[in-house]
């Protein structure tokens, strides 16, 4: 079983440590897990992406190649690769940064306030940690609690508690979408 | 070298885990376990890392890290420190490799133990400067001018960027030469599990010690002992061709030869003992079709393998683990029943130019250069096409 993750937005808004997290979260959940990333050479404005695959078997190739779930922070970003997703994947944007339009069919649509969760914490830096908990409920690719522990260990301790916060914040918006395209499905 | 006290307690605090990291920060960490007391570097995408992880851990370990003013400096500054005792390293890409090609060929000439890590990126020059390749396959050869011989590895994965920059250590003690950690933008860049192993499990070769100065280039020896600086020996080293005793004689031709010969032979001859390549025969059946790759093009080259088989096709497979020396007898023995080789490599063909010397096969390269690794899928069509 292999899971191809794919985070794009611009540089800044903290992909590349969310798919760390992702991915540390990954093996200790006892997976393998690669995580890669581009980005161009300004360290913030620029197109970043950040890729995960977590795989219980060998991941002999690192990049994604037909990506499970796309995670879109940006409109360029979403524009270049949400044709990309598998049939069956799932799209998640962001629902003020990006404009979806028409999103591709068979494929499950998630836009979420995340950068607006993150404000009203009190603090945007914090944006990717609410994205980590919406795409662990909706997901459910790594366990919360490994996940949540992951979260803890790669931020500073004196942000600790909102990114705690952020994180069950971002689970609660994941839990509850997927909880209304259920019913809305019924 | 015993670990000093320094390094083993660093070592306990942090063994026996696994750690998700990147493989350049894989690489720091290996060399602390290697016990490197010395890094000396120049910041350059994609290899800063390592710096930067050294800059933060090496001194926590007893060690010193200095960021130089340029590349030049920095190699000499670790050819300089491994005189002093020390196991030294320093960490580059591209431009940086080419600026350390000078003092490469000093540290071969005077017989210096010291690593030198390259995390190739694409070039020549400036090229894509955050994008991998394997470019400089032949660099790590032939970059520095005169008759020399040079061991470098190649790591596809951030745990043997770990594990492998601790056998370049040994090997660079060993042998009392440079030695090269090919790494490529891709591996470097990489980020997955790596476990680093309790203090109990880490072994090291001592260097060896001349007694006197007059058999510190030489004597009866094939691989010499060094003095180390500062133990009032006055042993002199220098670039230019010497006696067994260090002094300048760069008239005599006996001298010359029998110098160069030497430094030549003690990796020429030890080729056996410093080779590793790792093998995948198919397992039903004889494949007339093989694959040879390395460094992170081995990753998806594997990949293509293994769905070649699924699908019914016979194909073998080797990576080299060691780039230089060359493999000549593990991949002339691989290539018998072979009728086709491919190379799938991040450059127009250059190891694919070295196996083709040795096998009977035809050599096909599959090159790969703008900065994308291969897919699976590409390295697969192209098995297809010749099975």
């Amino acid at each position: 079983m292999k899971t191809e993750m794919r985070f794009v937005a611009f540089g800044g808004q903290g992909i590349v440590l969310a798919g760390v997290i992702l991915g540390e979260a990954a093996i200790a959940d006892s997976n393998n897990a690669v995580q890669t990333q581009s980005y161009g050479p300004e360290s913030r404005g620029g197109a970043a992406k950040s890729e995960v695959i977590i795989s219980n078997d060998d991941i002999d190739y690192p990049m994604v190649v037909e990506a499970d779930c796309l995670v879109a922070l940006s409109q360029p970003g979403y524009d270049k690769y949400a044709a990309e997703v598998k049939p069956g994947g799932t799209l998640i944007v962001d629902q003020d940064l990006v404009d979806a339009g028409t999103p591709p069919e068979g494929r499950a649509f998630y836009s979420l306030p995340f950068a607006k969760t993150a404000d009203r914490l009190g603090n945007r830096i914090v944006t990717n940690i609410v994205v980590l908990g919406s795409v662990c409920s909706i997901t459910g690719v790594v366990s919360e609690n490994n996940l949540a522990a992951a979260v803890e260990s790669n931020v500073p301790e004196k942000f600790r508690e909102l990114n705690q916060t952020a994180f069950s914040e971002g689970f609660k918006l994941g839990a509850e979408a997927v909880k209304l395209k259920a019913a809305g499905e019924k | 070298m015993a670990l000093d006290e320094n390094k083993r307690q660093y070592i306990s605090q942090r063994g026996g885990k696994t750690y998700f990291m990147l493989g350049d920060e894989a690489c720091a960490y290996g060399a602390i376990y290697a016990g490197c007391d010395f890094f000396a570097g120049y910041p350059i995408t994609p290899a800063s890392e390592v710096a930067e992880l050294i800059a933060e851990e090496l001194p926590k370990a007893g060690g010193i890290c200095i960021q130089m003013e340029d590349e030049l400096a920095s190699m000499a500054a670790i050819i300089g420190a491994a005189w002093t005792g020390a196991r030294s390293m320093t960490a580059t890409s591209g431009p940086g490799f080419s600026l350390m090609q000078e003092n490469i060929g000093y540290g071969i000439m005077t017989e210096t133990p010291c690593v030198i890590v390259n995390v190739q990126r694409s070039g020549p020059s400036t090229g894509q400067a955050t994008k991998p390749a394997q470019g400089d396959v032949l660099q790590a050869r032939w970059g520095t001018h005169g008759d020399h011989n040079i061991i470098a590895l190649a790591p596809n994965s951030a745990q043997e960027c770990f594990d492998l920059v601790q056998e370049c250590f040994e090997l660079a003690d060993t042998y009392r030469t440079p030695v090269i950690l090919l790494m490529d933008g891709e591996v470097g860049h990489i980020r997955e599990s790596v476990v680093m192993p309790e203090l109990s499990a880490v072994k090291h070769t001592s260097r060896k010690i001349a007694e006197r100065t007059e058999d510190v280039f030489g004597g009866q020896e094939l691989i010499p002992g060094m003095i180390h600086y500062g133990e009032g020996m006055n042993v002199h080293v220098t670039g230019s061709t010497h006696l067994a005793s260090g002094m300048r004689d760069v008239t005599t031709p006996h001298v010359h030869d029998e110098l160069i010969k030497r430094i030549y032979s003690k990796i020429d001859s030890n080729r056996e003992n410093i080779v590793r390549v790792e093998t995948d025969l198919n397992p039903d059946g004889k494949a007339r079709v093989g694959v040879i790759s390395y460094g992170a093009s081995a990753r998806p080259a594997r990949g293509a393998v293994k769905l070649a088989r699924a699908k019914g096709k016979n194909v073998d497979f080797l990576r080299l683990i060691t780039i230089w020396p060359f493999a000549k007898k593990q991949v002339a023995e691989f290539s018998k029943e072979l009728d086709i080789i491919l190379v799938p490599e991040m450059n127009l063909g250059q190891m694919s130019r070295e196996i083709e010397r040795f096998v009977d096969s035809d050599v096909v390269t599959v090159p790969r250069i703008g900065g994308v690794p291969h897919s699976v899928d590409e390295i697969y069509r192209v098995i297809m096409g010749v099975v």
